[in-house]
């Protein structure tokens, strides 16, 4: 290994960039702000390839100055870089490097340029120092800078009041969720002493597993209040379909690619505390078990191509989260990568056909596409095949390990498995209705260019047209990714060379499962079970050929058939309204009229001013007995004399 | 270097005196002068950091001379590792002061600035007083400008909002006075550092239920001027009718007296009492965090919005003091420096904003980054600042805190880290509903910054990431200060030591520390005075 990787320059380079065009933006042209920004991320990139392949056996470490230091505490700026951090720098990077190419075309003409590329290149300074940061604090740095510009991008058309709504209501709740972690982070120092992970995994990797619940349940449950509220798992899910509102680019890179994965990501870099905790591993389990089949369910009504698309996000990520529950964390980080490949395609696709039709997004206004956007419409159903997990596509040899580890994990268990298995059925269903709803059937676009809806978007009209070379030349790398970026992992069982676990297997090697685990079901078995999981797959393409290519009129009448269902789905079961009317009305009421009306004005201000009055009063009272009589003074000196002699008489007595 | 100290805590004062000299016709002449005075006070002060000697935990730049013959009242002032920087904070804003006044204050200048220099070398006499009556003195002080400031200078209701705060605070101090001369009493003198050997060596002690008292008559005047829940309801009042530097000066530099206070004089004097009555106060800290931010939320006028934020950010700091713990009591003093900073930038902001739309009223205002991009984004950033986002300085100081206290009672901690969620609700909100949506037809021709403008708003700005990156700067040299005085104070047992199995021999030096200053003490003059009790 290098001796001196400076590892800094990685997350520092995009944030010159940032700062460049934040202090000169406005004054340079496009091409130049995009040059710096683009240029900025390729640094970066290349930077973080040759980190990946100076990667040895051992964590690498840089120290650099301290950031916070009183009495006995002690915090750095340290980066460490092992497989998990070095693959997540060259997602966060490579699918950051090609969601900006694409964002140079897709947000030319859109005003506020040079804002734009400011905040991205801001974004992956901020994840970038998530991922490769050496201690909880740091990653708490990346992670609250991930939020905020998350924050700036959902908002990024401000001028729009639910813009401007969605983004706070993302930023908030992650907050939430940040409330866990922050609460985890000084539980870790108490029980570790330090925040490094040098220091901190091997020590909770060197204590007995907790059977009942101690303060490794705790802090890892705390730390899963955290991964659920930046990864949108339930219930914090419901910041994420809002967020939507942001520029599309905005949605590949940090609504489905990089930043909503960083749940993952600190449940994957905490796994040696994680395996001490089966309780907590658990809790993880269930809630991405449950996050993923939910979220799929909502996705098969939905109508927005968006939004479709960030319920598919939450529910892999749910995914990913499950395959944490059940300890198989290589899983689940092979899963994030192949994800960020083909969701980022997905929505970069999205993108492109919103583009193509001058801003509209319900798909049932869509149709017929594939003959105008011939790159759009391979490119995407390469994406497709990959998240419906067939072979040979990524998302096959990602999805079938989380699968079969669900089942035969010791943390794992047949429901697991089930609610997986139906989960990718589901995902199946609904990403082949949007596709076929979409590029098939006939051409609905008329009524789409003249509708308009959503001003904000780049407002083209005329006939669909395809994007340009900027904007296809990422889906088609894009592309290629997705239908090859699993091949790293072949397992064994395939007469592959396991290389993608085998890699991971340093960074997880203090989460070793338990020996027992050797339990070996053979190959056949193996065998079974995911094919058991192809034919799931193909089924949920079949119907969704069904209804929404042959024979449309059943969608509907079934539809129909389960109105009340159907209802309550399409309203996403309604948690908005349950959240609104149960947390967020009553605190703001409550604060309003009991605390500072009823509380702050009234009893407390209002007997201090009661106080002032009386001492006002008992004032005027006390000056009127000063009239200027002199018979009224003579009386009054009779009374005090009769009072100083009987007290002394009382004294002497 | 003792002239050092005496330069900065006179030459604004003097300069005041100055300043009468100048014709009242000749405006600029006024304003120049003001501000090379606050712009000279705070270049000496930038001196202070760099001659302090860190390792040292008795007071610095010392002068320690008689006063007043009998009573034997000392003109003794001293810097220690607490207040240095807060010393910088007031000549740092008071030039930060001077300079958002120049265009908004327009009647009677001479007096205004002649005012705000006073209060400067007042604030400045409060943080570096050694003696209990010259600290009563420059306490009450302070009270005089910031009345005429909000009294003459303020908006509608300014009468009133200066009556109050005058009143509020003084009912306070007058307890205060009677716990000074009590002490007085007791020791024989008012030299804070003689009482505290005293108390040390044991020489003089108090009863258990005299203790009570004493704590309570001294908490009462910092406890309003914090202000601690339930005695905050002055502050929005006076924020909202103050002028720009009246407000900044307030929120910056007014409350962190109280803070200060509690910690230089109601833990190290009144130990017992301080620890007994630790919980309830902690408590009263915590209402006040998220009772503060609660009302924050549904604040219609800026002003008041930031008050109620002020109740819940001192809170932190109040909570932090009364942990006791090293590490929290260090991130309270550094947030009470964080929140001068930003809090005062806001103010500015808020401040900046009066002079173009003329109303403090949310609902009056929308759509403000359309036509002023640069001030949205600097009151972003502010913002962010003050709802505690890492590489900005108030996350630091909140995460001490907290950290420090999860040490001693991890619910607290916890009900305490609910305030970061909520400050995030109600700044983001109040962000999106200033600068946010569709500007007005009123607002869209809104000026953006000017130069001068600028030239505040950028330090104010340097200073938040400079303190939010290189805390160990300004932490380092509080370690030392902050530990002799948590001595005396009798810091808990302290659970976390790093690294090391075995025990550091620290303790063992804190009391060969302690012994010297007992050997090192002079004898006590016997007192005139009895005790109350004989």
């Amino acid at each position: 290994m290098e001796s001196n990787l400076q590892l800094w320059l990685i997350p520092t380079v995009p944030l010159l960039g940032a700062l460049w065009n934040g202090l000169w933006g406005k004054r340079s042209s496009e091409r130049a702000v995009a040059s710096v920004a683009v240029g900025a991320v390729a640094v970066s990139f290349l930077l973080a390839l040759r980190a990946f392949f100076a990667l040895g056996d051992a964590p690498y470490l840089e120290s650099y100055f301290s950031w916070i230091a009183a009495a006995s505490f002690q915090a750095h700026f340290n980066f460490y870089l092992d497989p998990l951090s070095a693959v997540m720098a060259l997602i966060v990077t490579g699918v950051g490097l090609l969601i900006h190419i694409y964002a140079v075309g897709y947000m030319s003409q859109e005003g506020g340029y040079y804002r734009f590329f400011c905040y991205m290149n801001l974004f992956l300074f901020f994840m970038l120092t998530l991922v490769l940061a050496g201690n909880y604090l740091l990653m708490f740095v990346g992670w609250e800078g991930v939020g905020l510009c998350s924050y700036l991008l959902i908002g990024f058309y401000f001028r729009r009041e639910d813009a401007a709504d969605a983004g706070k209501k993302a930023f908030i709740t992650t907050r939430l969720g940040d409330f866990g972690f922050l609460i985890a982070l000084l539980m870790i120092y108490s029980t570790f002493e330090s925040l490094n992970y040098s220091e901190v995994l091997p020590a909770a990797a060197s204590l007995p597993v907790e059977s009942t619940a101690g303060p490794l349940t705790v802090i890892c449950l705390l730390l899963l209040v955290g991964a659920a509220g930046k990864s949108a798992q339930v219930p914090l899910y419901v910041w994420l379909p809002d967020a939507m509102l942001g520029p599309t680019p905005v949605s590949a890179l940090i609504h489905a690619a990089t930043m909503v994965t960083a749940g993952v990501y600190i449940i994957a870099r905490s796994s040696a505390l994680y395996v001490h905790a089966p309780q907590a591993l658990f809790m993880v389990a269930l809630v991405g078990g449950i996050t993923a089949f939910y979220a799929a369910t909502i996705g098969i009504v939905q109508t927005d191509i968006k939004r479709i698309l960030a319920y598919s996000t939450i529910s892999q990520i749910g995914y990913m989260v499950m395959a944490c529950g059940v300890a198989a964390f290589s899983a689940a980080i092979f899963h994030l990568m192949t994800h960020a490949f083909f969701k980022a395609l997905l929505f970069l696709g999205a993108g492109s056909v919103i583009h193509a039709l001058g801003g509209e997004q319900d798909i049932r206004k869509m149709g017929g596409l594939r003959h105008y956007l011939p790159r759009t419409y391979w490119s995407f159903l390469i994406a497709c095949l990959a998240i419906a997990a067939l072979p040979p596509f990524s998302g096959f040899f990602s999805k079938d390990p989380i699968l079969w580890e669900a089942y035969v994990s010791p943390y794992g268990g047949i429901l697991f498995w089930l609610l997986g298995i139906l989960t990718a059925g589901i995902t199946s269903f609904y990403i082949f209705r949007l596709f076929f709803l979409t590029f098939h059937g006939h051409s609905k676009t008329a009524v789409a260019t003249s509708s308009g809806i959503h001003v904000a978007e780049p407002a083209h009209h005329g006939v669909p047209h395809e994007s340009p070379p900027i904007m296809t030349w990422p889906l088609m790398i894009l592309a290629a990714l997705s239908l090859a970026g699993g091949w790293v992992g072949i397992p064994a069982l395939w007469r592959g060379g396991d290389h993608w676990n085998l890699f991971l297997a340093p960074a997880f090697r203090l989460a070793a499962l338990p020996t027992e685990h050797a339990v070996s079901h053979d190959a056949a078995t193996e065998i079974i079970f995911t094919l058991a999981s192809i034919l799931v797959s193909v089924a949920g393409i079949a119907l969704a050929y069904l209804l929404y290519c042959r024979r449309p009129e059943l969608a509907a009448a079934a539809a129909a058939r389960l109105r009340g269902l159907h209802t309550l789905v399409l309203n996403k079961y309604y948690v908005d309204e349950i959240y609104r009317s149960l947390f967020v009305q009553p605190l703001v009421v409550v604060s309003r009229e009991l605390l500072w009306k009823g509380m702050d004005a009234a009893a407390i201000d209002g007997s201090f001013q009661g106080l002032a009055n009386r001492t006002r009063r008992l004032g005027d009272r006390v000056r009127r007995m000063q009239s200027g009589n002199i018979r009224s003074y003579a009386g009054w000196v009779v009374l005090g004399a009769i009072l100083l002699i009987s007290f002394m008489v009382g004294l002497a007595s | 270097m003792s002239f050092l100290l005496n330069c900065i805590l006179f030459l604004p004062a003097i300069g005041a005196l100055f300043l009468l000299a100048i014709p009242r016709q000749q405006a600029t002449s006024l304003r120049r002068w003001s501000l090379y005075i606050s712009l000279a006070t705070f270049l000496l002060s930038l001196v202070l950091p760099f001659r302090f000697e860190p390792a040292s935990a008795a007071m610095q730049f010392v002068t320690n001379r008689s006063w007043i013959e009998s009573p034997p009242i000392r003109y003794h002032i001293g810097v220690d590792g607490i207040s240095l920087f807060l010393i910088l904070l007031i000549t740092f804003l008071s030039v930060l002061c001077v300079l958002v006044s120049w265009n908004s204050v327009q009647e009677h200048i001479k007096e205004f600035f002649f005012f705000l220099l006073l209060l400067e070398t007042g604030t400045i006499g409060v943080f570096i007083a050694m003696d209990l009556f010259l600290f009563y003195v420059f306490w009450e002080i302070t009270l005089i400008p910031l009345y005429f400031l909000i009294g003459i200078w303020g908006h509608e209701r300014r009468v009133y909002a200066a009556l109050k705060f005058v009143l509020f605070t003084l009912a306070g101090s007058l307890f205060m006075l009677v716990g000074i001369l009590w002490l007085y009493n007791i020791f024989g003198t008012f030299d804070y550092e003689m009482i505290l050997r005293g108390i040390a060596a044991g020489t003089h002690t108090f009863s258990a239920q005299e203790e009570y008292w004493l704590f309570l008559a001294f908490f009462a005047a910092f406890a309003i001027k914090v202000p601690l829940f339930p005695l905050h309801t002055w502050l929005p009042d006076a924020h909202v009718e103050a002028p720009t530097a009246g407000s900044v000066m307030l929120a910056g530099v007014l409350l962190k007296m109280g803070t200060y206070g509690l910690l230089r004089f109601c833990l190290p004097l009144f130990p017992e009492a301080a620890h007994k009555l630790a919980a309830p106060v902690m408590v009263l800290a915590l209402i006040g965090i998220i009772y503060g931010s609660l009302l924050a939320m549904v604040q219609p006028d800026l002003k008041k919005l930031i008050a109620y934020s002020s109740v819940a950010h001192l809170g932190f700091v109040v909570l932090g003091i009364f942990s006791f713990n090293q590490i929290a009591v260090q991130g309270a003093i550094y947030q009470m420096l964080n929140h001068g900073v930003s809090t005062g930038a806001l103010f500015l902001l808020v401040g900046m904003l009066y002079d173009r739309l003329h109303t403090r009223q949310i609902r009056d205002m929308g759509g403000l980054a359309t036509p002023a991009p640069i001030l949205a984004t600097f009151f972003l950033i502010t913002s962010l600042s003050s709802i505690g986002l890492p590489l900005l300085n108030n996350f630091v100081g909140e995460f001490l805190i907290l950290l420090g206290v999860l040490q001693e009672r991890v619910l607290y901690a916890a009900l305490a880290a609910t305030g970061v969620v909520l400050s995030a609700a109600y700044m983001l909100w109040m962000y999106q509903r200033v600068f946010l949506g569709e500007a007005g037809a009123k607002q869209q021709t809104m000026p953006d910054l000017n130069q001068r403008e600028k030239a505040i708003l950028v330090p104010a700005v340097a200073l938040m990431i400079l303190m939010g990156v290189f805390s160990p700067f300004f932490l380092r040299k509080m370690d030392v200060a902050t530990a002799s005085l948590l001595d005396h104070a009798g810091r808990r047992e302290i659970k976390v030591e790093r690294h090391s199995p075995v025990p550091k021999p620290e303790p063992k030096q804190d009391a060969q520390l302690l012994g010297r200053i007992s050997e090192s003490a002079p004898e006590l003059p016997a007192t005139d005075f009895l005790p109350l009790e004989h």
